[in-house]
């Protein structure tokens, strides 16, 4: 199974042609971009994500964190209130208040995201005239970024994507005379992230930078020799601003188990010039550790019928590893949007007749996935539990997003998070 | 616009969900953008359900707001129906629906439908939750329950006398256990229950609440708008009294006796409550006077405050309520424990409020955990909103005589044991047990979070060291010499924060500048504990 992955430069839509897709439209169970704030939180430890909706996205926000116990909260909404709604109170005038407010109780803020909700964008909220207001008035202090993590415009994960891109202007800028750079795209856990940062060295890519950084005063300098690569398949926006800053991406499959991780390290250590033979030496203890690990999983996985209800856009890379390293088969694969370019690998790597979904009819597909009655089916937690009442086995998405999967010597662990729940079921004897 | 941290109710959209999961048969059709769904998980997650909640959302995006999003409302209700076939369908509108004004209600006069289609007027930048979830309730039973002229020919005296019980939902605080105690409790008074609702019942059960002599009203934030109604039109009385701790389950007991015309005696004879004994057992004695802070709906809040004092001994130190529809019977309770009551769905008002007052026992919601956790107070959860650890697998009823015994064990449970407390005051210094330490039962080693006995404005936190400076004068504030700040850490830090409140009040009151060791003593022979 070590297929050497090839780069292709000329990726394009007419790879996925034989792709079966489905396409519905109709009520869809996903969470909006405002999710995002959940784990950016923690990720970028001196920023405050304030949003600015109704109690609705407030509502969403608390049942999503508030079972954990916060001392210090690190995100809020500025609720809209009929006041702002009926023009007598000047919106701009109420978010100086709110924003003074939150600042003066919250010293410790150094980046604030005011960050746009569906309410904000139907009545046309301006929050980018806002944030760069806010920014010159409370500068050198804090800095006042403003993103959009609407429901109608943002679907999960892209609330990172849109975050991220909001970012960007605000990076260091470099020239052509600074030496080429790495630049890694995509929350990472921790430890995955010291993980590739000590692979990357060991092949003498010494200068890896991530986005987003953990500190806001740390963020990596950009140029026209950045290289950047993707860690997280859902980053279309932030691609296209790293872009327009002049960097360069790197095509490859995502880090997820043994073939993704490695072709994503081929494709950074290729065009930094890597010897193959070093790249292999380096490379050979992650691959032997992480199949060895595998190999006391994969057998509870083999021959296993997986339905993938769309959520993160993480489908189908996971897809791909849970078929081509686990050996399960692929009922359905929904994802919430494509972006062919930047997965142009992974598909490559699919079996032709893998049926794919993009957006989604809820109960069509519900009525599918009864019908398919498959093995493991991986959806969110709106439908996790009644599913589970009816005799299915679920993997609930959500937990992807925030667990370490990437890498090496995390090949294990993901695939031990679709096998937990068979094994579960097993054990059950009440 | 309010800057909120932390919200007491979401919007009121979610409370017509949680009368529409509640029920049977019935489903809802939400006109809502993409994302909104993230409210079954509070169903399927928070409360365990097994099954999808029964609301089928348009989840419009960006791209259909320049096309017919009325359409798109039409063409999904339909679906809905045809799918699931309910007895009755919900029409409604999200907060961002509302303004882009499709008129859910208008539209499904338009479909045709076979079965009644109740369009909810619920304005999401006005109101809040349980509003929602009452204007639902009242809504459904104004269309279903009929006219007096409808009820059938009275047979009362031919069988033994029923009441409807009102107000549980999906999502209510311990609604599912207490239903099951009030309802033992009435069937021991010889009086069963004829429909409860919304919880467990259908659309055709709301058209027979006629039937009934009487309602029981558990929860009036949802069941009170619709009581009132049911009297007007079938003239069936409802209970006032909120069967929460000992005392006032006894005088819901004499209340219902009366209106059902039966013998309050062998109930009342059988209550079957420990909460008496433990709280007169002398390890109580310690709770004696234990200042405590209540927060929550006002249901809740108002009858914490009543078994705090009469049944717990302890005292009332602050009380307030979200729940603006009821602030009337919060300030009258207020009067009674002679405090100001706090009115406000603001968590940093609260927030503040208990920085103030520096209680040593937080009885609240799942968002005054947070407060407690910032300032060390121990804490316990007394009314939503709660998270999913407030939704247990034991049978832990809030109402009756079962409930009263669960209060007791859950707000006992986050103070420092009787001997912990007393060694803690004796010796302070040693290694594993000190006054910087959580309660040692809890389970925690180390120490607590750092303890902060002072507002949240202020950006200092307590230094836990011995060897402590005195803080730099701010205007006319008095200072703490070194030594009487050493002297203050000697005092354990459940009342530590009172106490050096009690001294800078003292010291401003007598125009000192510095706080010495003698003043200290003299303000807590001024105060008193």
């Amino acid at each position: 199974m070590t297929v050497p992955v090839q780069p292709s430069s000329s990726a394009g839509p007419e790879k996925t042609v034989d792709f079966n897709i489905i396409r519905e439209r109709g009520p869809h169970a996903v969470f909006c971009g405002l999710t995002s704030i959940i784990w950016l939180h923690r990720k970028i430890q001196d920023a405050f994500f304030l949003v600015v909706g109704s109690r609705t996205c407030a509502h969403l926000m608390q049942s999503a964190a508030g079972v954990m116990i916060f001392a210090e909260p690190r995100f809020g909404t500025a609720l809209i209130e009929e006041r702002d709604l009926a023009g007598l109170a000047d919106a701009n005038e109420e978010l100086d208040r709110v924003v003074a407010r939150l600042l003066e109780r919250r010293p410790d803020i150094r980046m604030l995201f005011l960050v746009g909700s569906c309410p904000s964008e139907v009545i046309k909220l301006d929050l980018e005239r806002a944030a760069s207001r806010l920014s010159q008035q409370h500068m050198p202090q804090v800095r006042v970024l403003n993103y959009t993590g609407s429901g109608i415009e943002t679907t999960f994960t892209q609330g990172e994507d849109t975050c991220l891109a909001a970012l960007v202007p605000e990076l260091p800028r470099e020239t052509d005379a600074d030496p080429a750079s790495l630049l890694v795209v995509g929350s990472l856990a921790d430890i995955v992230e010291d993980q590739f940062t000590r692979l990357f060295a060991e092949m003498g890519i010494h200068d890896v930078r991530y986005l987003p950084a953990r500190r806001s005063d740390q963020l990596p300098a950009v140029g026209p020799n950045t290289r950047y690569i993707l860690a997280q398949p859902f980053l279309n926006e932030a691609a296209r601003a790293l872009e327009g800053l002049g960097a360069t991406r790197l095509s490859a499959p995502f880090p997820l188990g043994v073939e993704g991780t490695t072709g994503w390290l081929r494709a950074a250590a290729d065009a930094f010039g890597v010897d193959p033979a070093l790249f292999d030496k380096v490379t050979a203890p992650g691959i032997e550790r992480a199949r060895r690990g595998l190999s006391h999983i994969a057998e509870e996985l083999k021959g296993k019928r997986i339905f993938l209800f769309p959520d993160s856009q993480l489908e189908i890379p996971l897809a791909r590893f849970l078929h081509r390293e686990a050996g399960m088969e692929l009922v359905e694969v929904g994802t919430p949007y494509l972006h062919r370019q930047h997965l142009a690998e992974e598909l490559a790597m699919l079996p032709k007749d893998t049926c794919l979904s993009e957006g989604q009819h809820l109960d069509k597909q519900l009525d599918r996935c009864r019908e398919a009655h498959p093995d493991v089916v991986v959806c969110g937690l709106g439908l996790a539990n009644p599913l589970e009442a009816e005799g299915m086995t679920t993997k609930w998405s959500i937990e992807l997003v925030f667990t370490p999967i990437q890498g090496y010597d995390q090949a294990a662990d993901l695939a031990e998070l679709f096998a937990r729940p068979l094994m579960r079921r097993a054990k059950l004897r009440v | 616009m309010q800057l909120t941290v932390w919200t007491y109710e979401g919007p009121p959209h979610v409370g017509a969900m949680r009368v529409a999961t509640g029920m049977e048969r019935l489903h809802y059709v939400l006109h809502a953008p993409q994302g909104d769904t993230y409210a079954d998980l509070l169903f399927t997650m928070i409360e365990r359900r097994n099954q999808r909640p029964p609301v089928t959302y348009t989840t419009f995006q960006a791209r259909d707001l320049g096309q017919d999003t009325a359409e798109l409302f039409r063409h999904t209700a339909i679906e809905a129906y045809e799918r699931f076939k309910p007895q009755a369908l919900l029409v409604g509108s999200s907060c961002t629906a509302e303004l882009i004004q499709d008129d859910p209600g208008g539209l499904s006069q338009t479909l045709g439908l076979p079965v009644p289609a109740i369009p909810l007027e619920l304005p999401s930048y006005s109101r809040k939750e349980n509003w929602g979830a009452s204007e639902t309730f009242y809504q459904l039973v104004r269309s279903l329950a009929g006219n007096a002229e409808a009820r059938p020919a009275d047979e009362a005296g031919s069988r033994r006398p029923r009441c409807n019980l009102l107000g549980p939902t999906a999502l209510g605080f311990r609604h599912r256990d207490d239903i099951q105690e009030i309802t033992q409790l009435l069937g021991s008074l010889g009086i069963d229950v004829h429909v409860t609702a919304p919880m467990g019942s259908t659309p055709a059960d709301i058209a027979r609440l006629g039937e009934a002599d009487f309602n029981v009203v558990l929860y009036p934030e949802i069941a009170q708008t619709a009581a009132k109604w049911l009297e007007r039109t079938f003239k069936q009385p409802y209970t006032r009294v909120i069967p929460i701790g000992v005392g006032a389950t006894r005088e819901f007991i004499q209340e219902v006796a009366g209106i059902a015309q039966v013998d309050p005696g062998p109930a009342l004879e059988n209550a079957q409550s420990r909460l008496p004994w433990y709280s007169r057992s002398v390890d109580s004695n310690y709770l004696t006077g234990k200042r405590v802070f209540i927060f929550g709906d006002a249901t809740h809040a108002v009858a914490a405050a009543r078994v705090a004092t009469e049944e717990f001994g302890f005292k009332v130190v602050g009380l307030g309520t979200y729940s603006r529809e009821f602030a009337r019977e919060v300030r009258e309770a207020a009067k009674l424990y002679d405090v100001t009551p706090l009115i406000t769905d603001d968590y940093l008002e609260v927030e503040a409020q208990v920085a103030e007052l520096q209680p040593e026992l937080v009885l609240g919601t799942q968002m005054e955990r947070h407060i407690s956790k910032r300032l060390g107070v121990g804490c316990a959860v007394i009314s939503a909103p709660v998270h999913v650890q407030d939704f247990p697998a034991r049978y832990a009823p809030q109402m009756g005589f079962g409930g009263a015994n669960v209060l007791f064990d859950t707000w006992v449970h986050p103070l420092m044991m009787g001997l912990e407390e007393h060694l803690l005051g004796m010796f302070r210094e040693d290694f594993e047990f000190h006054a910087e330490a959580a309660p040692s039962h809890l389970g925690g080693t180390g120490t607590t979070e750092r303890r902060v006995a002072a507002a949240p404005a202020e950006v200092q936190p307590e230094a836990v060291t011995t060897d402590a400076v005195p803080e730099p004068a701010q205007d006319g504030e008095p200072v703490w010499s070194a030594d009487a700040e050493k002297e203050l850490r000697k005092i354990p830090f459940f009342v530590r924060g009172k106490a050096r409140r009690n001294t800078e009040r003292f010291a401003k009151e007598k125009g000192l500048h510095e706080i010495s060791i003698d003043t200290l003593y003299d303000a807590k022979a001024h105060f008193g504990r």
